[in-house]
């Protein structure tokens, strides 16, 4: 990745005349910035309008500079503000994709970790064509999983349950956690789990002593990568829950779009910043790793 | 080592446990893998050639729904859209992002922080994604409504809502929210090339713009067929991102193919047309990932050949 190879050895605004760089410098940051302003300013944009009065964004629309400033409307998105009829706002929505995001990564994480061990390490007969099997199940569309999935959901009466995403994601997560972890262990050389297997050492003592021991940067980077696209993940929310066991992508959708009576914009503003702090804080928090799982995600 | 150990070892079904310890565990997830891509592909597949309707019925009906898709406008508009829609967010996102790329390549300052600013779109929803930019392109809360605010009263910027624009409305969203993830690639691609091949082109006084387009990019070229590749996926999925943004709207002016899907599996009761549908998606995937799985093949195998 960016951050770890060297930067090759050549500067090339270096050539030309000193007024030339200068200028050619002062060229790159000034897109730089024009940039930045283009992919800072939509979010800091609607961030504003959760602390607008209503009048004020009815009147002059989302862009306009705040004059009257509350936190009130923070409040009323996350505890009381009605939606289809009862009025609690998005705090129990947040919970519902908490409580689906939390469980549906660490499962899949964890299988993830014991089959890429496998599959990298105890190699038997058939091993890459299962290999080739699990990889398909991350290009599958979600589509052709829909109709399957809501028989399956039925049958375990798991139908309209935050329990049931938390199935669909697990399942369908196994694939990319799967394809990850095999990938970071097949670096892993083999004359390590060699040596332990002649000191005696059996599949779980070597998985515990030797290859849980080098895991924590292909756990982050699975941990991360799984929990923001099951947080994100909208289609599921929307076709296997309805009401109170909705997620929060799809309940924003369903206050959003349903254009009945007054527009609460500076309300709904909140409810979606809401939505995107999580993965915000943990882009934040883990970027080198969100970077080197979005690397092997695309390029393997 | 005690005898009894000895004794338990040797028990023959304890050995062959222990033997087969791996493929025992991996058990599950086979089986859950199976009954999920193979199973799952073959219920919907085998439902869209089934006269299906509100409920799965199991009479076979032949390639009928597949016909009636193709016959259908929605379903005819839905494809004609990924196709503009998918080729503009590709190019958009590549050129933009090759871009910027590029910028941050000139020994900035604050490198870390351009790149998280650039990337950061990538790391929220599809859903919040298109809201903002909905309120943002929206002539009632706007910039049409702002420029207004601002004392030009005639100002119309209302693409969002003409049948004809809010399709680039989709595309000019995709390219903000996936430009950085082809930043992000293409640096990496830019970092590793080889340092002496530029020299060489510096030496000989290729100016900067024409290092990049003669000596840089055509050797990195494998990273934008991937990044194209990938982003070519999100585009034939494409679904939150619409949803959110126009709902298809208006009219069906940006309906795709995955709304289509949704809309006859669960909102019409035409399950098997809509099986049909989700069908075509993955034959959509399947042309573009096949020949590029080929490709790499063959080229990995070109590269073993010169190596010896």
């Amino acid at each position: 990745m960016a951050d770890v190879i060297a930067h090759h050895e050549f500067d090339p605004l270096s050539t030309g005349s000193p007024r030339r760089r200068i200028l050619s410098k002062s060229a790159v940051y000034a897109l730089l910035i024009v940039f930045a302003v283009c992919y800072l300013l939509p979010l800091l944009i609607i961030f504003l309008n959760t602390l607008r009065p209503l009048q004020e964004i009815v009147r002059t629309g989302f862009i306009a500079w705040p004059h009257e400033v509350s936190a009130q409307y923070w409040g009323e998105a996350w505890g009381s503000f009605c939606i289809g009829g009862t009025c609690e706002g998005v705090s129990r929505f947040f919970k519902n994709s908490l409580m689906m995001a939390i469980p549906a990564t660490v499962f899949s994480t964890a299988i993830g970790l014991v089959n890429g061990y496998i599959l990298s390490k105890w190699r038997f007969r058939g091993a890459d064509a299962l290999f080739g099997l699990v990889t398909l199940g991350v290009f599958l569309p979600a589509q052709m999983t829909l109709l399957p999935w809501a028989f399956v959901l039925g049958k375990l009466g798991l139908s309209n349950s935050i329990a049931g995403l938390v199935l669909i994601h697990t399942v369908q997560g196994i694939s990319f956690t799967t394809l990850f972890c095999r990938n970071y262990f097949l670096n892993v050389p083999d004359d390590l789990i060699k040596a332990a297997r002649i000191d005696g050492a059996g599949f779980w003592r070597i998985f515990r002593r030797i290859i849980l021991p080098l895991s924590p940067p292909i756990i982050i980077v699975t941990v991360i990568w799984q929990f923001t696209g099951i947080w994100n993940e909208f289609l599921f929310g929307a076709v296997f829950t309805s009401g109170d066991h909705q997620p929060i992508t799809s309940a924003i959708v369903a206050f959003s779009g349903s254009g009945t009576g007054e527009r609460h914009y500076n309300v709904e503003a909140a409810a979606v910043i809401m939505a995107a702090l999580p993965p915000l804080f943990i882009y934040l928090v883990g970027g080198k790793y969100f970077v080197r799982g979005l690397t092997q995600g695309a390029v393997k | 080592m005690g005898s009894q150990t000895q004794s338990k070892a040797d028990q023959p079904w304890r050995r062959w446990i222990a033997e087969r310890t791996p493929q025992l565990i991996l058990v599950p997830t086979i089986g859950a893998t199976l009954i999920y891509v193979v199973g799952f592909s073959l219920w919907t597949f085998w439902l869209s050639l089934s006269t299906s309707t509100i409920l799965p019925d199991p009479t076979f009906a032949g390639f009928h729904e597949y016909v009636a898709l193709w016959k259908s406008k929605r379903w005819i508009v839905s494809f004609q859209n990924l196709f503009l829609f998918g080729s503009l967010y590709v190019a958009g996102a590549l050129f933009v992002g090759t871009l910027l790329a590029i910028l941050i390549d000139q020994r900035v300052r604050f490198e870390a922080v351009w790149r998280t600013i650039y990337l950061y779109p990538l790391a929220i929803s599809f859903i919040v994604t298109g809201t903002v930019w909905r309120w943002i392109f929206h002539p009632q809360t706007g910039v049409e409504l702002a420029l207004k605010d601002l004392g030009w009263i005639g100002a119309k910027f209302d693409w969002i809502t003409d049948r004809d624009l809010a399709i680039y409305v989709v595309v000019i969203t995709g390219i903000w929210h996936a430009s950085g993830f082809a930043m992000a690639l293409i640096l990496a691609g830019l970092r590793a090339v080889d340092g002496d091949l530029v020299k060489a082109a510096q030496i000989d006084g290729a100016s900067m713009a024409r290092t990049y387009r003669k000596v840089i990019l055509p050797v990195i070229w494998p990273i934008f067929l991937a990044v194209a590749i990938v982003l070519l996926q999100f585009a034939i999925k494409t679904y939150d991102l619409v949803v959110a943004l126009t709902q298809g709207g208006p009219g069906v002016s940006t309906t795709v193919p995955a709304i289509v899907v949704y809309d006859l599996m669960f909102q019409r009761g035409q399950i098997a047309q809509g099986a049909a549908a989700a069908v075509m998606i993955l034959v959509a995937l399947a042309a573009v990932l096949i020949p590029y799985t080929l490709f790499m093949i063959w080229r990995r195998r070109q590269e073993g050949n010169q190596h010896g």
